[in-house]
């Protein structure tokens, strides 16, 4: 067997990413579409994921769950499991040595459930063998009895059932008032609407491996996105002290939100430090499925009102999202829903009720859009309504209530930074496409199943807008943390943000290379021992916070160092500049090689934060957010009405960006946001029957394949500098996300006349089928 | 568990696989007893793609594959794509296309897009999407994903993309 993974960890680098992130790539500044340090081992197959993690000794560990969404444990022996051979260890709620419950904002979850299991697949016991095949068979032989409990699935009941959890069943309820209560529009539409659960669908599973430590802690390498809210988390879970958890990041396959919560982190520590031994766990899909949140199912009721020019005076709504068992980031997740429930547009008069409750349903949480997804669709088609009620254009109308900078949010919040809605919305509308549909029959709907008659083919096309918040809201202290170190004329820059595929890493040497002016920039492992915290890897604020962080790191060095050459050489340093690997003076007196002047190295350690947000206040008013991103989708569609089958058959986008800090990701991000909220409009949804998911699977949980997707062209990237932000640049992941699923089911509604309040929109929907007896 | 003793035939060599249970597949055997872990298990149901090896001039999912079932066949991976060192021309497409993000699909991705440019170095947009249907890939939408196969297939006819 090859050893080369562990003897790499053995030698001070915590895992083979890291060590190929040190390839150098040379010139790439702020602007440029700058290769991926990590894209030479992701094409060679030699990045190393959290799955591919390898020891000589280690051990593979699994984890039992329940079958049902509700019941009683009233007996659990695990002797049986014990007694197989190659087992070393079978674990219970009684083997957690500190705090029994974990969460992300409130410790509300059990590490492993005690007298009670709340959602199917929820831990019962952990088990470490010393191969997969007899983790399964002592899992197999773990006797539990279950006393069956009448779930509650339905959230419209939560309020008024018994809890289920004694933090009671409401999460939390948001009672938006903004305005004028009393206004009433002169036209008035109504509707209800509901988005279904979906999964983030990242392809690397959950996987890990923990090493325990000589010194009585533990070492686990793991695939996140916040490695130090993981470490606070696990640190309570094990009762230890939070310098004995030292957690590197593993490389990551995808995350969309799935993994800001704990998996099988603190499972993996409790192995390694009851058997002495290396544990690594991967999850197979199906596990995957129930060992993560999804994005929230919501219900949705809207009443809008406006004038007869169609100008908006009051949006009334209640937003239903149902949080499942746990927690999780549910609290926020409403906020969002909340603050953003009405859209973009400049809405006087507002009464928003937006609640988060538990259920005995799989638990929700992040997911790309984070509240923001749910809504778009209902204020969307609202304005469809809208339009189509007062007989105007649907870009019209949206134009002519388009947020702007000076505008007032249903917050009471003034937008202080940019607002480019009108030109998101008036770019998309006016694209002209390039996109040319085959006329094979493979590109119909219905695919390679050619049963499609083109004559029968109803084509719909229509424009959605969204935007939310960047960054964390509601007077969270969000910060990020940064190390520069310049020696001998190479940068090093630690920083514990989470490279989950967006290309932080690319943007990391970009902003080094632009404030230091050096060719050679080292990323650091991202890892709790050596940086503070970087804050999660969500909320589209990584380019901006660790951005800014490692910006302001490599400012400060910068500083040094010219101060250092002043004392040194007695020199103005006014007139320095930085640039290919030199310090010149604009007035061509002096210059000295970066390499000569950093052969005593220097180094900067900072804390950077956004400007201070503020709490809601009981009628959800405040400045609670720091910044805002819009986009635009326009989506064409082609469909058969007879066989309910639907093709998108091209998507157009536009995007506020602040300003592009590399084109090349910025493109890819766009595509693939918009990919996600294709999945979510046509074909993806998590299926629960009484708590339970029937599709845990690729084969039975639809994600777009090349054949579903478009193309996705971009009208437009509009870039203008947000003020405060490091070299103006937003985040751009989510946006992508929010806008295309209403654009997707706007065009379907077009292409059929139906009301389609509900997406995924499923083949029933658009053919009506008998029951038959 | 019983086991057994075979051998594999992995990018031109021959490696031992030792004391192994019988009930392994191909994607487990390479990854964590031959030391080749290009190939990822997304899904381990031969949906997702990302498994993707050749086994003489198929490309299969190795999930699905008996390990046992592979003696005396020659089995190409991820690995086996740049044994120098060097990138082949669809993994510096994948580069310059910004086709990479998360990467956990890469591998089988071009594993598979190497097999299709063998048998047609002028495929078009549709037959691409077709060969590359079997591949999931989460992060990028596939636009980039495509624009690399392009790329990489007019430098082989000797052309200079746009």
């Amino acid at each position: 067997m090859k050893r080369y993974k562990w003897q790499l960890l053995l030698g001070g680098v915590k895992n083979v990413s890291d060590l190929e992130t040190k390839i150098p790539v040379s010139g790439f500044r702020i602007g440029d579409s700058a290769p991926r340090p990590d894209g030479i081992p992701k094409v060679k197959g030699t990045f190393a994921f959290s799955s591919d993690l390898w020891h000589e000794k280690m051990l593979w560990g699994g984890t039992l769950r329940s079958p049902y969404s509700a019941a009683r444990i009233n007996k659990l022996d695990t002797t049986e499991a014990l007694l197989i051979d190659g087992v070393h260890a079978v674990l219970t709620h009684e083997d957690v040595p500190g705090k029994k419950v974990y969460g992300l904002e409130y410790a509300d979850q059990p590490v492993m459930a005690a007298d009670l299991v709340r959602y199917e697949g929820e831990p019962v016991a952990i088990v470490a063998a010393n191969h997969p095949e007899v983790v399964r068979r002592a899992l197999a032989a773990i006797k539990v009895e279950y006393e069956e409990i009448v779930p509650l699935t339905d959230p419209e009941l939560a309020e008024s059932t018994e809890p289920i959890h004694p933090d009671g069943n409401v999460i939390r309820k948001i009672n938006l008032l903004h305005g004028d209560q009393e206004v009433q529009g002169d036209i008035q539409v109504e509707g209800i609407y509901e988005v279904g659960m979906q999964d983030q669908a990242f392809l690397g599973p959950e996987s890990g491996l923990a090493v325990p430590g000589e010194d009585g802690g533990v070492d686990l390498y793991v695939s996140t996105q916040w490695l130090h809210a993981d470490r606070r988390q696990v640190a309570s879970c094990l009762g230890l002290n939070e310098e004995d958890v030292r957690i590197t990041l593993a490389g990551v396959g995808g995350a969309f939100g799935a993994r800001e919560d704990l998996s099988l982190h603190v499972h993996l520590c409790m192995l390694a430090m009851r058997t002495n031994r290396p544990v690594k766990i991967i999850y197979s899909r199906e596990e995957s499925f129930h060992g993560h949140v999804h994005r929230h199912p919501a219900k949705m009721w809207y009443r809008h009102h406006a004038d007869m020019k169609g100008n908006l005076l009051r949006v009334e709504a209640r937003v239903l999202l149902d949080g499942g068992a746990y927690a999780s980031s549910s609290a926020a997740v409403v906020a969002n829903a909340t603050c953003f429930a009405a859209g973009p547009y400049q809405i006087p008069s507002a009464n928003i009720e937006g609640i988060a409750v538990r259920t005995n349903n799989p638990p929700c949480g992040a997911m790309r859009g984070f509240g923001a997804v749910q809504t778009c669709m209902g204020h969307e088609a609202q304005m469809d309504k809208l339009a189509a009620a007062l007989n105007i254009d649907p870009v019209q109308i949206r134009l002519d209530n388009a947020l702007k900078t000076g505008d007032k949010l249903l917050t009471g919040q003034v937008i202080t930074g940019t607002a480019p809605v009108d030109e998101v919305i008036r770019t998309c509308a006016e694209h002209v496409s390039s996109y040319r549909a085959s006329s094979d029959l493979m590109s119909l709907p219905g695919g390679a199943g050619r049963t499609t008659d083109p004559k029968h083919i109803s084509r719909g096309e229509a424009i959605a807008v969204g935007f939310k918040n960047l960054m964390f809201s509601e007077g969270f202290d969000d910060f990020s943390s940064a190390v520069c170190q310049l020696e001998d004329g190479v940068a090093t820059i630690t920083c514990a943000c989470a490279e989950v595929g967006q290309g932080f890493v690319t943007l990391a040497q970009q902003i080094t290379r632009e404030v230091l002016g050096v060719e050679e920039v080292i990323l650091a492992p991202a890892a709790t021992e050596t940086v503070g915290s970087a804050g999660s890897t969500s909320a589209s604020r990584q380019t901006w916070m660790s951005g800014g962080a490692v910006q302001k790191a490599c400012e400060e060095v910068r500083v040094q160092l010219l101060k250092r050459l002043a004392e040194e050489h007695e020199i103005d340093t006014e007139n320095l500049v930085l640039v290919e690997g030199q310090v010149l003076s604009l007035t061509g007196d002096f210059s000295i090689e970066l390499k000569v002047a950093t052969a005593e190295p220097l180094e900067a350690r900072v804390e950077y934060r956004h400007a201070p947000t503020f709490p809601l206040d009981e009628n959800g008013q405040g400045d609670a957010h720091v910044s805002f991103a819009f986009s635009a989708h326009r989506a064409v569609v082609d469909v058969d009405p007879e066989l309910g089958l639907v093709k998108v058959v091209e998507l157009v986008t536009s995007q506020d960006v602040g300003r592009l800090l590399n084109p090349l990701q910025a493109v890819g991000q766009l595509e693939g946001g918009a990919a996600q909220g294709l999945g979510l409009a046509v074909m993806e949804e998590v299926l629960v029957t009484e708590g339970n998911i029937r599709n845990a699977s690729f084969t039975d949980y639809l994600i777009p394949t090349s054949l579903d997707m478009p193309p996705v062209e971009i009208a437009a990237l509009i870039e203008q500098s947000e003020p405060g932000a490091p070299f103006g640049a937003k985040g751009i992941g989510e946006p992508p996300s929010i806008s295309s699923t209403a654009a997707v089911v706007a065009a379907i509604r077009a292409a059929t006349d139906l009301e389609l309040a509900r997406v995924p929109v499923r083949f029933t929907d658009i053919v009506s089928v008998e029951e038959s007896s | 568990m019983s086991n057994i003793f075979y051998t594999l035939n992995v990018n031109g060599e021959d490696h031992q696989v030792a004391d192994a249970w019988a009930g392994e597949s191909l994607l487990w055997v390479l990854r964590e007893r031959l030391g080749f872990p290009g190939a990822k298990n997304a899904c381990e149901e031969g949906e997702c793609g990302s498994c993707s090896v050749q086994i003489g001039e198929e490309v299969v999912c190795s999930c699905l594959v008996l390990a046992g079932s592979a003696i005396d066949q020659e089995i190409t991976t991820i690995e086996g794509l740049s044994p120098e060192g060097e990138l082949g021309d669809v993994q510096q497409a994948f580069i310059d296309a910004g086709a990479v993000q998360c990467g956990f699909c890469t591998p089988g991705l071009l594993v598979t897009i190497g097999h299709l440019l063998e048998k047609n170095e002028n495929p078009d947009d549709l037959t691409v999407r077709e060969a590359i249907s079997g591949n999931l890939c989460r992060c990028t939408g596939y636009g980039r994903i495509l624009e690399a196969v392009q790329m990489a297939a007019a430098s082989r006819r000797g052309e200079k993309r746009e």
